[in-house]
C-alpha cells in the first residue's frame, strides 16, 4: 500500500480546471518530486492534499485513510507536514515559538515542546537567531524556519512547496544536503521545485504536471528525455532562459 | 390597521432614501480604502449642527447649508485622512477601527463639550405643514429628504461611471496594484474618497435636521443603521446599498408596527447578525467564492 | 542575584498592592478599585482579542449578562452573589461558545467579528431594557444590606478592593499560565496566520471556541463584581457600547497579548480620566474627548501599545546610559 495515493483527482476554480484526473501515489521512505511550469497546478495538489482545498472529483488517501472531507489541522495529525510556497511565519511570534507550535502536535508541556523546537533549529541552523522574530530573518532563513516548523510536527510525509526558490548557489546546496538527511532519517517526501538541478538530483521519481494533467511520471533521467516534457516545461524553459 | 401599515411603509421607505446616503459614504471608504470608518455618525451629527447653526445665527436656510455642510465635511474628510487614516492603511484592521472610534470620540464629546448635550431643534417654518394623503400623513422634509437624498446616491453612481475622477476611483477600489501602475496618484483617490464619503453623511445630517432632535449622540444610530446597510448590500457595492437601505428602512418600519417600539431596532441586529452568518457577501453582493 | 533582584522588585509590588487599603481613604481605594477592575476586564478581554486575535467589540454582553445573572438570582432565590458570580461565568462561557460557534462556523473574521460581536450585545441591551421596562418600571429593587458578606456587599470600598485584587491576580496568573502553555501558543499562531497554524496541527474553531469561552466567562464575573459594588443595574449602561470600548481599550492601549498589558493601560486610562474629571469637571464631555486624543495617538504612534513603549524607552535609555 502507498503511504499516498491520489486516484482521478480533480480540481476547478470557476472555469478554470487547475488539476484535472489526476493519479499517482508515493511510497513510503521514497522522494519524488512534483514539477511542472507556473500555474501547472502543483500547489494546487499540496492544498488538496493537506485539506486547505476540497476535491471536486477523485481520491485521496494517505497510509489508507481517505482525506477528503478531513480539515488540515486532522490531516496534519495524520503525519502530514507542509510548507508554503510564501512562507507563512507567524510574525509576532520568536523563532523558537514558531517552532514550537509544531512541536506541541507531539506534547503538551511547554518544556519538551521547547527542547524539541530547539533541537531542530540547531539542526536547520537557526539556533542562534531563536529570539528573532520573523520579519528580521533573511529569505533563506525564513524557507528554513518554515521547514523547522513543518519538521517539528513530526510528520512521516513532508510536502515542501519550493523551498529552494530564491535561495543561492551554496544555500540551495546546504538545502539539498539537508533533505537527503531527513531522507535517511526515513522521512518519505513530496516535493515541489523549479530548481531543476536540485529535483533531479533528489528525486527517486518525477511527476510532470501541465495545465493540471500529468503528463509523464518515471525516474528523473527519463522524464528528461520525454519529448511531451521538453516541450511543456524544459522546452518553454529553455526557451525563456 | 390598513392605513398604519401604509403609513409605516411610506416612513420606512422615506427613512431609507436617507440611510441610502448615509450608507453610500461609508460603502465607498470601505471600497476604496478597505476601512470601516465608525466616525461616520459623528460626522452626520456635524453636518447636522452645521445646518443648525447657520439657522440659528444666521438664518441661512438649512436647504441652502446643505452645501456648506456637505463642503465642509469634505474638506474635513480630506484632512482626517491625510492625517490620521493614511498613516494606518497599512496597520492591522483593529487598529483602524480603533483609530476611527477615537475619532468619534473626540467629534461627539467636542459637540458635547462646545455645544452642551441639549436636544436641540430646526423647524424649517414654511415646511412646517403635514398633508394627508389617504389617511396617511406626509411630512414635507422628510419627502424632500428622501428626494435629494437618492437624487445625490444616483448623482454619485453616475460621477462614479461616467467621469475620470470616478472611474479613477473605482479602479482604485478594484484593483489597487493595477491602479498604481498606470499612474493613478492613490494617495489622493484615498483623500478624494474619504472626503466625498463625509460630505455624503454631512448632506444627509443636513437634510434630517429639520426632522430630527439634534444633540452631540445622535449619529451613533445612523452609523449602526448604515454598518447593516453596506453589508446588507454588499460591501463596496453601491446600487447594493441603495437597495439595502430602502429595505432596511422598511423593515424596522413595518416591525414598530407589531412590537414594541424601543424593540424596533432589534430587527436591524437580527438582519444585520443573520446577514454577517449566512451571507457576509451581502444580498446583493456577488456568490460565494 | 538576577534572581534575588526580580523577587525585590516583586516583593516592592506586592506590598503596596496589598498594604494599600491601610493608608487610603474612600477616594482613593474607589479610584484603585476602579484601575484594578478595569485590568482585569482587560485580561479577560485580551485572551480573546490579544492572545487568539479575535476582535471582540461587544463584551458589554458577557458583562451585562454577568451582572444580570448574579443580581437576578439574588432577588429571585435569595442566593448569594458569591455563587451568583460563578453561575455568570457559566452563563459567560455558555454564550462565549455559542456566539463564538455561530461566528466562528461561518469563518467571519476581523472587522466583521467585531461589528458582529457588537450587534450581539446591542441585541441584548434592546432586549434587557425592553424587559426592565416592563417587569421592572422603577429599576431593579435590589435589597441594600449595608455590610454582608453573605450578600456580597459593603459599605467600605477597600473590601471591595481586595475582592477586585484576588479576582485581577488570579485572572492575570491564568493569563500567564495560558500563555506560555500549548493552549496559548496556540492562539498567538492562530492570531498570526491561521492557515499556518492549521498546517501544523492546530484546530483554530476549537481554540478560537476556547478563548471565547473563557474569556466570556471571565467577563461575566466582572459584571456581578460592578453590579455588587455599584448595587444599582441599568440595562443600557451594563450592555452599552461604552462598556465595550472601556474593556478593550485598556488591554489595547496597554498592549494587547501581553500579560501585563491590561494592568498598565487601565492604571493610565482610569487616572487619566480621574484627572481630567477632577480637573475640567466643568465641562462635561472633556474626559471622553481627552480618551478619543489619547486612543488616537496611541495608535498613531504606539501601536503595540505603552508597554511595548516603555520597553522601548528603557532600552534607550540603557543604551544610551551604555555609550555615555
Ligand atoms: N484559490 C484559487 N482560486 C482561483 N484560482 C486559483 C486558486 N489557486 C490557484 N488558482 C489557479 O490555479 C492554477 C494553478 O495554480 P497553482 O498555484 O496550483 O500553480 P503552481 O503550479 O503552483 O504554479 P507556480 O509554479 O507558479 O507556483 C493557476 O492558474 C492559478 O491561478
Ligand atoms: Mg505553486
Amino acid at each position: 500500500m502507498p503511504l499516498l495515493a491520489l486516484s482521478g483527482v480533480t480540481k476547478t476554480f470557476g472555469g478554470l480546471t487547475a488539476v484535472k484526473a489526476l493519479s499517482f501515489a508515493v511510497e513510503e521512505g521514497e522522494i519524488v518530486g512534483l514539477i511542472g511550469p507556473n500555474g501547472s497546478g502543483k500547489t494546487t495538489v499540496f492544498n488538496l492534499i493537506t485539506g486547505f482545498l476540497a476535491p471536486d472529483g477523485g481520491d485521496l488517501t494517505f497510509a489508507g485513510r481517505r482525506l477528503v472531507g478531513l480539515k488540515p489541522h486532522q490531516i496534519c495529525r495524520l503525519g502530514v507536514g507542509r510548507t508554503f510556497q510564501l512562507v507563512q511565519p507567524f510574525h509576532r511570534l520568536s523563532v523558537l515559538d514558531n517552532v514550537r507550535v509544531g512541536a506541541f502536535r507531539g506534547t503538551a508541556d511547554p518544556r519538551q515542546a521547547t527542547a524539541v523546537a530547539e533541537a531542530i533549529l540547531e539542526e536547520v541552523g537557526l539556533a542562534a537567531k531563536k529570539a528573532f522574530l520573523p520579519p528580521s530573518l533573511t529569505l533563506a532563513e525564513r524557507k528554513r524556519l518554515e521547514l523547522a516548523r513543518a519538521l517539528a510536527t513530526g510528520p512521516r510525509l513532508l510536502l515542501l512547496d519550493e523551498v529552494m526558490a530564491g535561495l543561492t548557489p551554496t544555500e540551495t546546496a546546504e538545502m539539498i544536503a539537508f533533505i537527503r538527511r531527513l531522507h535517511r532519517r526515513g522521512l518519505t517526501l513530496l516535493i515541489i521545485e523549479h530548481v531543476m538541478q536540485a529535483v533531479m538530483a533528489l528525486s527517486q521519481r518525477l511527476v510532470v504536471l501541465h495545465h493540471g494533467e500529468k503528463i509523464c511520471e518515471g525516474p528523473p533521467q527519463e522524464v528528461a528525455r520525454d519529448p511531451q516534457v521538453i516541450r511543456a516545461y524544459l522546452g518553454e524553459e529553455a526557451a525563456s532562459a | 390597521m390598513g392605513t398604519l401599515l401604509l403609513q409605516a411603509i411610506l416612513s420606512g421607505l422615506l427613512n431609507g432614501g436617507v440611510y441610502a446616503l448615509v450608507s453610500v459614504g461609508l460603502t465607498l471608504i470601505f471600497g476604496v480604502l478597505g476601512i470601516i470608518n465608525f466616525a461616520h455618525g459623528a460626522l452626520m451629527m456635524l453636518g447636522m449642527y452645521v445646518s443648525y447653526w447657520l439657522f440659528v445665527l444666521y438664518g441661512v436656510d438649512p436647504y441652502v447649508s446643505l452645501i456648506a455642510s456637505a463642503l465642509g465635511l469634505f474638506g474635513l474628510g480630506v484632512l482626517l485622512e491625510r492625517l490620521l487614516i493614511t498613516p494606518v492603511l497599512e496597520a492591522p484592521e483593529h487598529n483602524q477601527l480603533l483609530l476611527t472610534l477615537g475619532v468619534a470620540l473626540v467629534l461627539e464629546n467636542l459637540a458635547l463639550f462646545l455645544w452642551s448635550p441639549d436636544p436641540r431643534t430646526l423647524t424649517v417654518s414654511y415646511l412646517d405643514f403635514a398633508p394627508m394623503v389617504g389617511g396617511v400623513m406626509l411630512s414635507p422634509p422628510r419627502l424632500i429628504a428622501f428626494g435629494v437624498s437618492v437624487a445625490l446616491t444616483v448623482l454619485l453612481y453616475a460621477f462614479l461611471h461616467r467621469t475620470d475622477v470616478g472611474k479613477a476611483i473605482r479602479a482604485v477600489s478594484q484593483e489597487r496594484e493595477g491602479a498604481l501602475a498606470v499612474g493613478i496618484n492613490i494617495q489622493r483617490i484615498y483623500a478624494l474618497a474619504f472626503g466625498i464619503g463625509c460630505a455624503c453623511v454631512g448632506a444627509a445630517g443636513t437634510l434630517v435636521a429639520p426632522f430630527y432632535t439634534i444633540d452631540p449622540y445622535v449619529g451613533g444610530i445612523f452609523v449602526i443603521t448604515a454598518f447593516v446597510v453596506v453589508v446588507l448590500g454588499g460591501m463596496g457595492s453601491y446600487f447594493g446599498a441603495l437597495l439595502a437601505a430602502l429595505l432596511v428602512g422598511l423593515a424596522e418600519s413595518v416591525a414598530a408596527v407589531f412590537i414594541p417600539a424601543a424593540m424596533k431596532q432589534i430587527v436591524i441586529y437580527v438582519i444585520f447578525v443573520l446577514v454577517l452568518l449566512l451571507r457576509p457577501q451581502g444580498l446583493f453582493g456577488p456568490g460565494r467564492g | 542575584m538576577r534572581r534575588w533582584l526580580s523577587r525585590l522588585a516583586w516583593l516592592l509590588v506586592l506590598v503596596p498592592c496589598l498594604t494599600l487599603p491601610l493608608y487610603v481613604g474612600q477616594y482613593l481605594a474607589h479610584l484603585a478599585v476602579m484601575v484594578l477592575f478595569f485590568a482585569y476586564l482587560g485580561v479577560a478581554w485580551n485572551i480573546l482579542g490579544g492572545y487568539a486575535g479575535q476582535f471582540s467589540f461587544g463584551h458589554a454582553a458577557f458583562f451585562g449578562l454577568g451582572a444580570f445573572t448574579s443580581t437576578l438570582l439574588h432577588l429571585h432565590w435569595g442566593l448569594s452573589p458569591w455563587l451568583g458570580m460563578l453561575l455568570a461565568g457559566v452563563v459567560g462561557v455558555l454564550v462565549g461558545l455559542f456566539c463564538g460557534f455561530l461566528s466562528f462556523r461561518y469563518g467571519l473574521r476581523g472587522p466583521y467579528f467585531a461589528l458582529v460581536m457588537l450587534a450581539f450585545a446591542e441585541m441584548l441591551r434592546l432586549l434587557f431594557e425592553t424587559w426592565m421596562a416592563y417587569r421592572y418600571p422603577l429599576g431593579l429593587p435590589i435589597p441594600l444590606q449595608g455590610t454582608s458578606l453573605a450578600a456580597f456587599q459593603f459599605r467600605d470600598k477597600r473590601v471591595y478592593y481586595y475582592v477586585v485584587l484576588l479576582m485581577l491576580a488570579g485572572a492575570t496568573a491564568l493569563c500567564a499560565w495560558l500563555a506560555r502553555s500549548k493552549t496559548g501558543t496556540y492562539w498567538q499562531a492562530i492570531r498570526d496566520n491561521e492557515e499556518a497554524a492549521e498546517a501544523l496541527g492546530v484546530n483554530a474553531f476549537a481554540y478560537k471556541l476556547l478563548a471565547m469561552a473563557i474569556s466570556g466567562g471571565l467577563t461575566a464575573m466582572g459584571g456581578t463584581f460592578y453590579a455588587q459594588y455599584f448595587l444599582t443595574l441599568e440595562a443600557n449602561e451594563v450592555f452599552g457600547v461604552q462598556i465595550s470600548v472601556e474593556i478593550l481599550l485598556s488591554a489595547i492601549i496597554g498592549g494587547a497579548g501581553t500579560v501585563l498589558g491590561p494592568l498598565v493601560g487601565a492604571l493610565a486610562l482610569q487616572l487619566l480620566a480621574e484627572a481630567t474629571r477632577v480637573y475640567v469637571r466643568a465641562f462635561s464631555g472633556f474626559d471622553l474627548m481627552v480618551y478619543g486624543a489619547i486612543l488616537i495617538v496611541v495608535i498613531l504612534f504606539l501601536p503595540q501599545g505603552l508597554l511595548e513603549g516603555l520597553r522601548r524607552a528603557g532600552l534607550a535609555l540603557r543604551r544610551a546610559a551604555g555609550a555615555a
